[in-house]
Formats: C-alpha cells, structure tokens, sequence
C-alpha cells in the first residue's frame, strides 16, 4: 500500500492549531493488549477469544485511510509515532483525543469485558498517552454493567488526560436508561463528560425497523440511534438528574439535530404531564447538555445551507473531528465552508472543544 | 511549464502506477494495457492523495438487480474517501458532469531524441524527476514525456 509522508513542517506551522476530538488508536493485532492482561483474562482470551453481540459494523467501517499504513508494517493507527507525525504533526493538532474501539465494553462476559477495558486503559496510557503529550482519551468502560465501570472510572479519574468515557453507538439499552445513572453520577463528580461513538452494538440492529441490506445503510445509521439515545437522556431526566453532565456525539452527524429540538418541545406541550420531572423544555436541556462532533460533516448541496444549520445547532456546540486513520475521515482544512466566519472557525476547530474538556491553552510555540 | 520526463517507459508495468512530483505538483501516472495516462494527485472532494487510492472496474447497474461489471483497473478510487474518477478522462463517477481531476497528456518518446544533447534538456523538453535521480537517459530507452501547459 501506498504512504503519503507528511508535509514539510513549514506548511504545519502556518495552520491553525485545532484540537481533533476523535482519533482512533487501533490494535495491530488482538495480541496487543496482551501484555496489560492478569493472567487469568489473559488465559480466559487466548482459549476462549472475544465475544460480544454480532452484526455490530461493516468490515468496510475498518477500512483505513489508503495512505496511512505506517512504514513500521503496523496497521493504519496502531503506530503512535505515526500518528504523531501524519496526524499531529501535519496538521497542527494542539489536542488529539483516542477513541480505541476493541471491543473492550461490549464482551457478553462481564467480569472479562471489565477485564479487557481496564487492559485497553493501561494500554493507551503506556503507549500513547506517556509517550505523546497532545494525546488525550476516552476512558474504556464496561459500560453494561455500572458497578463495574464506576470502579475503572474511579482508577483513571485522578489522570486528567482521560477526559470523557466512552459508549458505544447503540448500548443494549437507551441511554437514558437507570441502568447507566452510577456512569453518569461518576462522571459529572470526576468532571468527565459522556461520549457516545457512532456504531457498535449491543445486538439491536441500527434501524428501528429492522436490519437494512446495505452499508450505505449503515453508514447513515448512526443519526437514528444518536437520536433514540439523546430522547433517551432527556425524557427519562438525565440532565435533571446530573446537571453537569456533558454528552458528546461521535460521528452521528448533526443536521438532524434542530429537527429533533423541535419535536421534543410540540410533543412536550402535549404529553408533559407524563414526564413531571422535566422542568424545562426539551430543547433547552440539548442546547446546554449536548456537543457534536463534525466527522462525517454534513455536506449541502448549497454552502449557505451549512451556514444556516449551523445557526439552528449553535457554533458554540459543533467541535471538529477527523475521524482518523478511517477511510472516511474529514480533512480539517476541507470539512467547513470556505465563507465561514474566522472567529466561528475556530470556534468549531479549536475553542468549543478546548473549553468542553477544560484544556488548557499551550504555549504558542505548539501554535 | 513544459514538457517533462518522468520514468522509462517499462519502469510503470500495466496496472502499476508511479506517483511523480512536476513542476511544483503531484502527479499520478497510470499504465491502462501500454497506454499511459496522467492525473493530479488532488482528490477534488476534500484535497486527498487520489492518485495513492485503489483501482477497481466500473460497476453499472442499468436496471436495480442486473450488474455489470467492465474496463478493470481503469478506475480510480480516492484513498481517503474512495470517490472515484475514470483514469483515461479524469470524470468522475459521482458527478460526471461537473466535477473533474485534472489530467496531462503523456507520450512515450525515445531515448534517442531526448539524450540528442547530451546531459541538458533537449530544445522544448525539460528534463523531469527522472533526471534529478541521477539516470541517464539512454538512446535506446524508451521514456515517458508529461505536458504541463498551466
């Protein structure tokens, strides 16, 4: 396969800083996390393998960025000095924040999928994380079983480079779900916010009407589920509940975003009586609660259209994502439009996120 | 601008391709069955390596059902988002009629006509990449010559 090298460094230095809210570090192999395994999971593993819910992704959803194979042999996005200098390095990233996806969270054996979780952790903070000082991550959770994944919360809560957990697209049940209410107390008292990252499955296909033929399909998917999960938190009094919580959607899109504010509020009007625990309307907990991550973009025909879906989702609210190393990553200096404002620009590419995760500014020769 | 060497004709094998840097731009030249062609190396989507993507066959469906599968290897799928464009036009299959990638002409000259002056560059060429790695431009080779006008 083809490498691209990175640029010269001049070129880096005159974009933009920007902090990349979802970067995928991958295992070259199952055999990776082995290493951070106690050797009863590590036995459990090599005879009994990985387990969780099929029919979660494509095989085309791993495909990688064809000019991202690493000159080291490694697998797209397992190499961290790669990723530095093809992701980092190029295109000025200040912050960059891991989203492993190993299938630690959704192993159908609890005490091993806590197991591998806690593995995944201590891999990413050994060799990215400690090597990388850009680097930041989502905390691998086992997050079907609370009791569980508030213990390896409370394990990464004292490093401030894990700044939010994460879900998959679809838990085996809504999000909002009591189920998951010791997660959320967890994270707003650590002062982590809540990720949920597009695909992944707790066995529920990712329509609600069944599974589709196609991954074209699957690819616009995750709007459906994002959106059954934020209907979720609202309804059943999430943000009531756990007033400094802060949601973060990964790779669902957002277009769909204003449409749904609108009709949670006119069904509200009518069925408010159902719900008592709510005590403002839907659309204000989302507008204060919920953030988006641009990878996949929405991508109008008209670029005004872009600017006029960004007034209705809000520019404090929209924080960019490359999605990298995945085939259908978005490039920072392509994903907005060229008549975007600067200071929302950076809004979008820099400061909502800096501001969400409470990074601090670095010193500008980081840029 | 101008004309610009940029390998030794057997040095790109049918369905091989060579990514060459001219004239301040990145170019891909692909080998369809001995015939060459040029493309930028720009996806126009996004700015990806285009030229660096995987090859495939055009794939039609003319009614929902029937598949036809044709022309293997001439088309171009983009590396990073696997938009694809044909190699002998630079179209795109997503939007034919308005998007393209831009492409060069390339000839297949010899050896003979380009070393007639020794190590500089004939009258109307300019030597390419091919040169500045040192190869010597032999009579009897056979050399691939791309035209940049813009």
């Amino acid at each position: 396969m083809a490498t691209t090298l990175p640029r010269p460094t001049a070129r880096a230095r005159i974009r933009p800083a920007l902090i990349d809210c979802d970067i995928h570090n991958e295992l070259d192999s199952e055999r990776d996390p082995y290493p951070y395994l106690p050797a009863r999971w590590l036995a459990h593993l090599k005879t009994y393998g990985m387990r969780g819910p099929s029919g979660a992704s494509y095989p085309r959803f791993l495909n990688r960025r064809a000019d991202a194979h690493p000159p080291s042999g490694r697998e797209p996005g397992s190499d961290p000095a790669f990723t530095s200098r093809q992701l980092l390095d190029e295109w000025n990233v200040a912050y960059g924040i891991l989203n492993p996806l190993t299938g630690a969270g959704s192993q159908l054996n609890p005490e091993f999928d806590a197991a591998l979780a806690t593995a995944v952790n201590d891999w990413q903070v050994a060799e990215w994380l400690d090597p990388e000082p850009r680097l930041r991550a989502s905390i691998i959770l086992p997050f079907e079983h609370a009791d569980l994944a508030v213990a390896e919360i409370a394990r990464r809560a004292d490093d401030p480079r894990f700044v939010q957990v994460q879900f998959s697209g679809r838990p085996r049940e809504p999000m909002g779900r009591r189920k998951y209410w010791p997660i959320y107390a967890a994270c707003e008292r650590h002062g982590l916010a809540v990720m949920s990252h597009a695909f992944g499955s707790g066995g529920q296909p990712i329509t609600g009407c069944g599974w589709p033929s196609y991954y074209i399909e699957d690819h616009v998917g995750p709007a459906q589920s994002m959106q059954a999960n934020l209907i979720s938190l609202v309804a059943e009094g999430v943000f009531e509940r756990f007033p400094g919580l802060r949601v973060v959607s990964a790779e669902n899109g957002f277009g769909w975003a204003p449409s749904l504010a609108w009709r949670l509020d006119a069904t509200y009007a009518l069925l408010g009586d159902e719900v008592p625990h709510l005590r403002r309307k839907p659309s204000e907990y989302l507008r204060e609660h919920v953030w988006y991550c641009t990878q996949p973009v929405e991508e109008p025909e008209r670029p005004q259209d872009f600017l006029r879906l960004l007034d209705q989702v809000g520019a404090d609210r929209l924080i960019f994502a490359s999605d990298y190393a995945h085939w259908d990553w978005d490039a920072p200096d392509a994903v907005l439009p060229a008549r975007l404002p600067d200071d929302v620009r950076r809004k979008i590419l820099y400061e909502n996120a800096r501001d969400l995760y409470r990074l601090p500014d670095r010193p500008s020769e980081d840029g | 601008m101008g004309r610009y060497i940029v390998a030794e004709a057997g040095e790109i094998r049918p369905g091989d391709r060579k990514i060459v840097e001219v004239a301040g731009r990145s170019l891909g030249v692909f080998n369809l069955g001995g015939e060459f062609f040029a493309l930028r190396n720009r996806c126009p989507h996004q700015g990806g390596p285009l030229c660096e993507g995987k090859t495939f066959g055009l794939i039609e469906a003319p009614v929902p059902g029937e598949i036809r599968y044709s022309r293997p290897g001439e088309i171009l799928t983009c590396a990073w988002h696997g938009w694809e464009f044909d190699i002998r036009t630079g179209r795109s299959w997503c939007a034919p009629d308005r998007l393209r990638v831009r492409r060069y002409e390339v000839s297949v000259e010899p050896g003979s006509q380009l070393a007639a002056t020794g190590t500089d560059a004939p009258p109307g060429k300019v030597h390419g990449p091919y040169i500045a790695e040192t190869y010597q431009v032999l009579v009897e080779g056979r050399y691939l010559v791309v035209e940049i006008d813009a």
